[in-house]
């Protein structure tokens, strides 16, 4: 199949970038999208042009490097990650058009690729559980209801790939929150933080500049690990009680 | 690849966070102060459906809303608590959209090229501009039916614009008016149908697949009954089934 691609260029952080168009031929459907820029890349510096920067790390959708904004969805029409999309998705004469995450807690560091230590820096708030190491403690001694343990485990498949915060017209963190909340806060282990955990996170949230969340579900419709909604009503929950406990 | 430099954007850590002064919290007072609103409406859409009993009937409700809890209460008195609450409430709505809105459009200040809105419904991309043109309508609403009881069309023989009834009756058979509320109240709806479920999944009340998907359906049902039951007043009146003689 053939393509046409419109990228979006930037030399570097300080530099205003623009839209680039590329013609890429030959492209095998059996291509992921990653893939199919490598290939385009390799067009490029055969030519003596500079490669399109762009993150990637696992290529097997567990790691969320790679993230872009694919005809105005993250990660593209499918869900799942960039890497996970593949080039039958599309149609032999499509144009795409390829951003980075537009965020300004997210800031273009090169092309495609944008900086997510905001993310970070959150997690340093909070997405952890204090204990002490040593000898493994008795995997029996703190029994955890069934159905609390499958919500933890299905809200901690998040990745902190950012495609909630591309999606969401608002530019609101608040799936990524809502995941690492209600992972942390369905477990014994999470209780004894789970008040100071709620505040400081969303308080680091604010102060990246993030958005505030107005319920709009573009994020969970974006999500390639599909964190549902009802994350960020426990987020929500949790903020309210700790500020009932008087945080 | 070489020489780039991973830019540090310089942003610390935040100590000695508070819950009060978080998003989330802003998030809050727009659905407890929203709350206070949609039960404002009900009663209002209440004593609005009064006129099918007729202009006494009307008119009773009216006066019995003054009257309210005399002599314990002065005359009046009633409305001027539910007025200060809901003034309160507005001040609060307003305030915590704006400073939702300002943070939003700081969030990304450089747009998409191409973006689709999978997974939102119309009325959520609606509850900005569609709260202004709310509160646009609401001032003329109130500067027509309470402050100055405006006669758009000079008011037809023998009524008198102190009567509610009557004021009803004249200002919805000039059709622009009629469709002016009309369109107001679509907007009311979809302002609505976003703004219950929004109220509470903001209060923590849809943690589950079940409770989230009926939070949606009661608000979109909430939603259609108060926009269609505001509406059935100024289009019965349109069609001559509300008279003045009725």
């Amino acid at each position: 199949m053939n393509l046409t691609l419109k990228i979006w260029r930037q030399p570097d952080a300080a530099t205003t970038g623009s839209m680039h168009t590329y013609e890429v031929d030959d492209v095998s459907e059996d291509m992921s999208f990653l893939e199919m820029l490598d290939v385009l890349n390799e067009q490029l510096n055969a030519k003596g042009e500079e490669p399109i920067a762009f993150d990637s790390d696992c290529r097997e959708g567990i790691c969320g490097m790679c993230g872009l904004m694919i005809n105005g969805e993250a990660h593209g029409p499918v869900t799942t990650t960039t890497c996970q999309l593949h080039m039958r998705s599309f149609t032999d004469g499509e144009t795409i058009t390829i951003e980075p995450w537009r965020s300004d807690a997210f800031p273009v560091v090169k092309d495609l690729v944008v900086d997510r230590g905001a993310f970070d820096r959150i997690i340093q708030q909070g997405g952890f559980i204090s204990v002490n190491t040593g000898s493994a403690p008795e995997a029996h001694a703190v029994p955890v209801p069934r159905d609390d343990a499958m919500r933890a485990f299905n809200v901690a498949t998040c990745i902190g790939c950012g495609a909630c915060v591309a999606a969401c017209p608002n530019g609101s963190a608040s799936l990524f929150i809502g995941a690492k909340i209600t992972h942390l806060g369905e477990l014994p282990q999470g209780q004894p933080e789970r008040d100071s955990r709620v505040v400081n996170m969303v308080a680091q949230h604010d102060h990246e500049g993030f958005g505030g969340c107005t319920n709009i579900g573009e994020c969970a419709a974006a999500c390639p690990k599909e964190i549902p909604l009802d994350v960020i009503s426990q987020l929500n929950k949790d903020l309210r009680t700790a500020i009932r406990h008087g945080h | 690849m070489t020489g780039v430099a991973i830019q540090n954007s310089g942003t610390t850590l935040v100590k000695g966070a508070r819950a009060t002064q978080s998003t989330i919290f802003l998030k809050i007072l727009m659905a407890v102060s929203g709350a206070v609103f949609i039960g404002f409406v009900l009663l209002h859409m209440y004593g609005n459906l009064r006129a099918f009993w007729g202009h006494d009937a009307y008119d009773a409700y009216a006066r019995g809303l003054r009257t309210f809890g005399t002599p314990d209460l002065p005359f009046g008195g009633l409305l001027w608590i539910i007025r200060t609450v809901l003034i309160v409430a507005l001040v609060v709505h307003v305030y915590a959209a704006a400073a939702l809105w300002k943070r939003a459009k700081r969030a990304r200040t450089i747009q998409y090229q191409v973006k689709k809105h999978t997974g939102a419904i119309f009325a959520s991309r609606l509850m900005r501009w569609g709260g202004v043109t709310l509160l646009l309508f609401i001032i003329w609403h109130l500067l027509e039916f309470t402050i100055v009881k405006v006669q758009v069309n000079g008011g037809s023989p023998g009524s008198d614009r102190h009567d509610p009834y009557y004021l009803l009756v004249d200002s919805f058979n000039t059709w622009w008016l009629t469709v002016i509320y009309l369109v107001a109240m679509a907007m009311l709806g979809a302002h609505l149908h976003h703004g219950i479920w929004s109220a509470t999944q903001t209060l923590g009340l849809t943690g589950s697949e079940r409770t989230r998907k009926l939070a949606k359906r009661t608000a979109f049902t909430l939603a259609v009954v108060i926009a269609g039951g505001f509406s059935i007043v100024p289009i019965f009146v349109l069609f001559h089934v509300i008279t003045k003689t009725s």
